[in-house]
C-alpha cells in the first residue's frame, strides 16, 4: 500500500541531486552535495542547540516555580540568540603555565564526537547523511571519543578542580558507556540488524519496545539512565558539581571554547534521545496499524521528521524532568549503581532477549496476523 | 582523486604524529599524538570499506585504551614534566631497531602486495558475515580463537584484581570493607 506523503523531503532531495548531476561533472557534483550536507548538519546542530537551551531554561523555570527567560523577545524566545552573540564576542582567556596545545585541542574532541554521532542519525524518510551497515556500533564508537576531550581539558587547565572533575567524568563516562552499549545490543538481538534504516523499517507496525516486551522495556530504561549519565547532567553531574568543583573540567574555558562544551552537552542530550527514539520507539516511522488504511493515510500526512522530533522532544522532556527531580549522587553511589546494579541486570537482560527471540515469544512471532506477517 | 587526497592527509597525520609521539618530551603529549595516530588509522579502515574495523579501532583503541592511558598518566607523579633525553647509545640502538622493523615490514608488504589487492573489497561487509565468521565452527570461522582470547582477557581481569589487592590480607580486606559500610551507613543516617 502506497500512502500519499505530501510534506516529505525525499522529492526535493532527489530533484536537487538530479540538478547537480545534470550541470556538474560527477566529481564536482559529489563535492558540492557533500558540502551542502555538511552545511545543513552543522546548521541544524547549532539551531537545535539554541532551541534546546531556550526550552531547557523555560522548563527548568516552570519546574522551580519561576518564569525563566522572559525579557528578550516575546516570552524570552530570542534569549538564546542574544546569549549566542554574547558568547561569540567574549574574550578567550589564555592561561599561563598550562599545556596550551592540549588546552586548545580538547574542546574539538568533545564537539567532533557529538557532531559525528549527530550526522548518522536518521531524522526522517531519506534524511540520513550516512547509513552504515554497522550503524549502532558506529554511534557507540564515535560517542566514546568525547570523554578524551574532557580528560585533556581537565588536565591542561592546570587547575585542581578541573582535574578532579575530569577524573570523575572519565570514571563515570567509561562505566556508563558499557551499560548504554549493552542495552543497545539487546535491541540489535531483537531487530537482527545494526543498520539504523533497517531498524526503523522493521518497526513499521510495532515498536521494538513493545515487540520485545519485558527485556526491551528494561533495556529502554537502562539506556535512558546510562545515556543521561553519559551526558554529565544532573543527577549525574558530578564532573561539574558547581557546589564543590566550581564548574569541573571547563572552569578555565571562556568564550567560544566554553561554548563548544555547552553546545556539545545540549546536543548529546538530543543525540541520546534521538538514538532511543530510533532504536526503541520506531524512529521517524508514523504510528500505523496493519489493515487500517485510512488511519495510516492520516498518519502519513504528518511528515516523518515531525514524528521523529516529536518523539525525541518527549524523551528530552523526560530527561529534564529527571534532572530537576533528583538530587546529585555521590561518586561511590554512582559507580555502585553502574557496576553492581545496571551491568548485572543488563547481562541477564541480553540472555533473556536471546531466549525470547529464539523461542519465538516476541509480539510479531506470537501474533503474526496482527502485523500482516502471516 | 578524492580517495588520493584523503589518503595523503591521513598518511601525513600518521607519519608526523608517530614521530612526535616518540620524540615528545612530555608523557601526556606523547599519549595525545598516539591518539591522533590511532584515529587516523581508523580513517584508513574507513577508506578500505572495513567499517567494522573502523568502529572497533575507534571504540577499543581511541575510546578505551587511550582513555585508560591518559587516566593512568594522570595518576603518575608529574604528568606534565619534561622527561630528560636518554643516553645517545640507547637512542641509536632503538633507531637501528626501528629501521630493521621498517625493512622487515616493507619486505613483507612488497612481497604480498598482489595478495592484499585481492583481499580488499569494493563493498561494505555485512555484519552478519562478520558475526558468523567470529562465532561459527566451519571453515574460515573462528569460534575457538575467539573463545580462547575471551578466556585470556578474563584471566587478565582477575589477575588485575589480585594485583590491586596484593598488599592486604583477607582479614584486613574484611576490616576495611566493614569500615566502609559503617561509614556509608553513618553518612546515610546523617542525611
Amino acid at each position: 500500500m502506497n500512502y500519499k506523503q505530501p510534506l516529505e523531503l525525499t522529492g526535493l532531495i532527489a530533484n536537487l541531486d538530479a540538478f547537480f548531476r545534470e550541470h556538474l561533472s560527477p566529481f564536482w557534483a559529489s563535492v558540492v552535495e557533500g558540502l551542502l550536507i555538511l552545511l545543513v548538519i552543522v546548521a541544524l546542530y547549532a539551531v537545535l542547540a539554541l532551541i534546546l537551551i531556550y526550552v531547557e531554561r523555560k522548563i527548568t523555570g516552570f519546574f522551580q516555580s519561576r518564569l525563566g527567560p522572559n525579557r528578550v523577545g516575546k516570552y524570552g524566545s530570542i534569549q538564546s540568540i542574544a546569549d549566542m552573540i554574547k558568547i561569540l564576542i567574549k574574550e578567550i582567556i589564555h592561561i599561563k603555565r598550562a599545556d596550551l596545545f592540549l588546552y586548545y585541542v580538547a574542546p574539538f574532541f568533545v564537539i567532533g564526537s557529538s557532531l559525528m554521532a549527530f550526522g548518522a542519525i536518521p531524522f526522517g524518510k531519506g534524511l540520513q547523511a550516512v547509513d552504515f551497515k554497522m550503524g549502532v556500533l558506529y554511534l557507540i564508537a564515535v560517542s566514546s571519543i568525547g570523554v578524551l576531550g574532557v580528560l585533556l581539558a581537565g588536565w591542561s587547565s592546570n587547575n585542581k578542580y578541573s582535574m578532579l572533575g575530569a577524573m570523575r567524568s572519565g570514571a563515570q563516562t567509561i562505566s556508563y558507556e558499557l551499560s548504554a552499549a549493552f542495552s543497545l545490543m539487546t535491541v540489535v538481538v531483537l531487530a537482527g540488524t545494526m543498520q539504523l534504516s533497517e531498524i526503523v523499517e522493521g518497526q513499521r507496525y510495532v515498536w521494538n519496545i513493545f515487540n520485545g516486551h519485558i527485556p526491551a522495556l528494561i533495556a529502554f530504561l537502562i539506556y535512558l539512565t546510562s545515556g543521561h549519565a553519559e551526558t554529565n547532567r544532573g543527577p549525574f553531574d558530578l564532573p561539574e558539581a558547581e557546589g564543590e568543583l566550581t564548574a569541573g573540567y571547563h572552569t578555565e574555558y571562556s568564550g567560544i571554547q566554553f561554548g563548544f562544551y555547552y553546545l556539545a552537552e545540549y546536543l548529546n542530550m538530543f543525540i541520546v534521545a534521538a538514538i532511543a527514539t530510533t532504536v526503541f520507539l520506531g524512529g521517524w516511522m508514523p504510528i500505523q496499524v496493519h489493515g487500517w488504511d485510512t488511519f495510516n493515510q492520516v498518519m502519513w500526512y504528518i511528515p516523518s521528521y515531525v514524528w521523529f522530533f516529536g518523539k525525541t522532544a518527549l524523551l528530552i522532556f523526560l530527561s529534564l524532568w529527571v534532572r530537576w527531580s533528583f538530587p546529585r549522587l555521590r561518586i561511590d553511589i554512582l559507580l555502585n549503581l553502574e557496576w553492581k546494579v545496571l551491568l548485572p541486570i543488563n547481562l541477564f537482560n541480553i540472555v533473556m532477549m536471546v531466549v525470547i527471540v529464539l523461542a519465538g515469544w516476541t509480539l510479531t512471532d506470537l501474533f503474526p496476523k496482527l502485523f500482516g506477517l502471516a | 582523486m578524492v580517495q588520493q587526497i584523503v589518503f595523503i592527509i591521513l598518511a601525513l597525520v600518521i607519519a608526523l604524529c608517530s614521530v612526535l609521539a616518540v620524540t615528545s618530551k612530555r608523557v601526556i603529549r606523547a599519549a595525545t599524538y598516539l591518539l591522533f595516530v590511532l584515529l587516523a588509522t581508523s580513517g584508513l579502515f574507513l577508506m578500505l570499506n572495513y567499517h567494522f574495523l573502523f568502529a572497533v579501532q575507534v571504540m577499543v583503541y581511541a575510546g578505551g585504551i587511550m582513555v585508560l592511558f591518559i587516566m593512568a598518566i594522570f595518576l603518575t607523579h608529574q604528568p606534565g614534566k619534561r622527561v630528560a633525553t636518554k643516553s645517545s647509545w640507547k637512542v641509536t640502538s632503538s633507531a637501528l631497531l626501528a629501521v630493521a622493523g621498517l625493512v622487515l615490514c616493507g619486505v613483507i608488504i612488497v612481497r604480498n602486495l598482489s595478495c592484499a589487492f585481492r583481499v580488499v573489497t569494493e563493498h561494505e561487509i555485512s555484519m552478519h558475515t562478520i558475526g558468523q565468521a567470529l562465532l561459527g565452527t566451519e571453515k574460515y570461522q573462528f569460534l575457538l580463537p575467539f573463545e580462547a582470547i575471551s578466556l585470556l582477557l578474563l584471566a587478565c581481569i582477575i589477575g588485575a584484581i589480585m594485583i590491586a589487592r596484593k598488599d592486604r590480607g583477607v582479614k584486613e580486606i574484611e576490616k576495611v570493607e566493614n569500615e566502609e559500610t559503617e561509614n556509608s551507613e553513618t553518612w546515610e543516617k546523617s542525611l
